[in-house]
């Protein structure tokens, strides 16, 4: 392996990241997908992940709630810490991790089951309601939080499968949001869904950036440039940039995040 | 600095058509700016219609670009430095505009000023007019070739310009105290002076929408300068 100049500018990196990682690999098999990335992302705000198919921006983002592991033939090395603790330690229980990390993916997966069992699945198994109508609440709130009460508040016992996707889509995040996570990971949420559907995520992304840390990995630059205060660049498996949106944007500083952004290659 | 060629061509196209339009642009405001000096030092008639007509090309650009700029904004929403290439093409083109109407003026006071006895001041105002056309065909240099160095240099050189503006303003009014038959003729030359000031201003913009271009920062102003002459009434 030829070694690889890594620029990484710091200038947007935080004083107390929520999720910090530090000299990062991820290996399929004999196969290195992610090199040594570095970076601390901010609480309370949403930092997007972009670059082109294959260079390891959802790999990065799989070992933050260690979805990774469900790979046989996956490997993690380096540190990534969550306020400070390591996620890859060995007395962290992953189905713990993965209640403070939600996860949304690019198609929506709600469970075969009612819209209220959905979103009630999580805070039951965690035992966060002690009552019926502590659970009742949970629901209802995610539901708000993920701007569908008004939708389908109700048919609550309707099946979330008959809703459509961007409402889907909806309903996983609440679904995410019941378990009180601290980190949201969205790994393209809006690819599957309409440009009204995707308005809608994105202010809902917008608004649950106030009390979440929120990554999300998308295709769709104008998305990144969208939603996000952050940007982190990747390419060939190297974090290549990360800076404040804007800057990235207007003012790239490395050719390779110039040329990808505008176009130039992918 | 873009030698990769753009994924989707056309758009790398339209691209390139646009900054070239914005330098054909440049080239016609800079005729026109030396012509009008020309027009008023060798008091031709002529070449000052000329100019009035050819003005009306530079506002048909500008609109062209403006179109242009939109469509790419609308349809390619261009990034980085597509998007200041972009929005540099789309301010340059509004300042060239302006030199191109400021120009039109100068033009226009040159039929007054035939009506009435040659002034001697002609020789200030030619030197003020050649050093602001230097100043336009540098910065529009730099705009073409990228070099950032170049729109730098004449950026800084407008504080000559406005030297040179003062000083004449201090000389017609002497004159025009002199001799109060000289006041018509020395008022247009002041607005002709004056006219020459602004459009080194203009070319003060376009240097910094060059370097803005080139590096992705502002260039910014020195902190203002406090008038020298308080009797101007700039």
């Amino acid at each position: 392996m030829t070694e690889k100049i890594q620029t990484v500018y710091h200038a947007n990196q935080p004083a107390n990241p929520k999720v910090a990682l530090d000299g990062v690999d991820v290996f399929y098999g004999p196969k290195q997908a992610v090199f040594g990335v570095t970076m601390g992302i901010p609480d309370r705000s949403v930092t997007a992940f972009i670059g082109p198919s294959g260079c390891g921006k959802s790999t990065v983002l799989r070992t933050i709630n260690r979805m990774n592991d469900t790979i046989d033939i996956a490997r993690v090395t380096g540190s990534v810490k969550i306020d400070g603790e390591e996620v890859n330690a060995k007395d962290v229980d992953p189905v713990i991790l993965r209640a403070r990390v939600g996860m949304v993916f690019q198609k929506p997966n709600p469970f075969p089951k009612s819209i209220y069992d959905n979103i009630a699945y999580g805070p039951r198994i965690h035992g966060l309601a002690s009552s019926k109508s502590e659970l009742d609440d949970i629901v209802e709130t995610s539901l708000k939080k993920a701007g569908l009460w008004n939708e389908v508040s109700d048919r609550l016992d309707q099946p979330g499968t008959g809703l459509s996707g961007g409402q889907q889509q909806r309903l996983v995040i609440a679904r995410a949001i019941a378990v009180s996570p601290e980190v949201i990971l969205m790994d393209e949420p809006c690819s599957a869904l309409d440009p009204i559907a995707t308005a809608k995520i994105e202010e809902l992304i917008d608004e649950l950036r106030e009390n979440y840390c929120i990554i999300i990995v998308t295709h769709s630059m104008a998305q990144a440039a969208r939603v996000s205060q952050h940007t982190a660049f990747f390419h060939l498996g190297d974090l290549v940039e990360y800076g404040g949106t804007e800057e990235i944007f207007t003012n790239p500083h490395d050719q390779r995040t110039q040329d990808y952004i505008t176009g130039r290659f992918g | 600095m873009n030698v990769q060629p753009h994924t989707v061509k056309a758009f790398g196209e339209e691209l390139n058509q646009l900054s070239s339009d914005v330098a054909r642009m440049g080239g016609l405001a800079e005729a026109l700016v030396a012509d009008c000096i020309q027009a008023v030092v060798r008091r031709d008639g002529d070449l000052a219609a000329s100019i009035i007509d050819r003005d009306k090309q530079v506002d048909v650009m500008e609109r062209e670009i403006e179109k242009r700029v939109i469509r790419i904004i609308a349809l390619r929403q261009p990034m980085a430095t597509d998007l200041r290439a972009t929005i540099a093409a789309y301010r340059i083109s509004h300042d060239l505009e302006r030199i191109g109407d400021l120009a039109k003026n100068i033009a226009r006071r040159t039929h007054v000023l035939n009506e009435s006895e040659p002034v001697v001041l002609t020789r200030g105002v030619e030197r003020m007019g050649k050093l602001v056309v230097g100043h336009l065909h540098d910065t529009l240099n730099a705009y073409s070739s990228g070099a950032v160095d170049e729109a730098v240099t004449a950026w800084r050189a407008d504080e000559e310009v406005d030297e040179h503006y003062n000083s004449l303003f201090r000389e017609l009014l002497t004159y025009m105290m002199e001799d109060p038959r000289m006041i018509s003729s020395s008022t247009q030359m002041l607005f002709v002076a004056k006219n020459l000031e602004r459009i080194g201003d203009h070319c003060t913009n376009i240097a910094e929408m060059v370097h803005y271009l080139v590096t992705g920062e502002e260039l910014h102003r020195a902190p203002p300068v406090p008038k020298s002459d308080l009797s101007d009434p700039a």
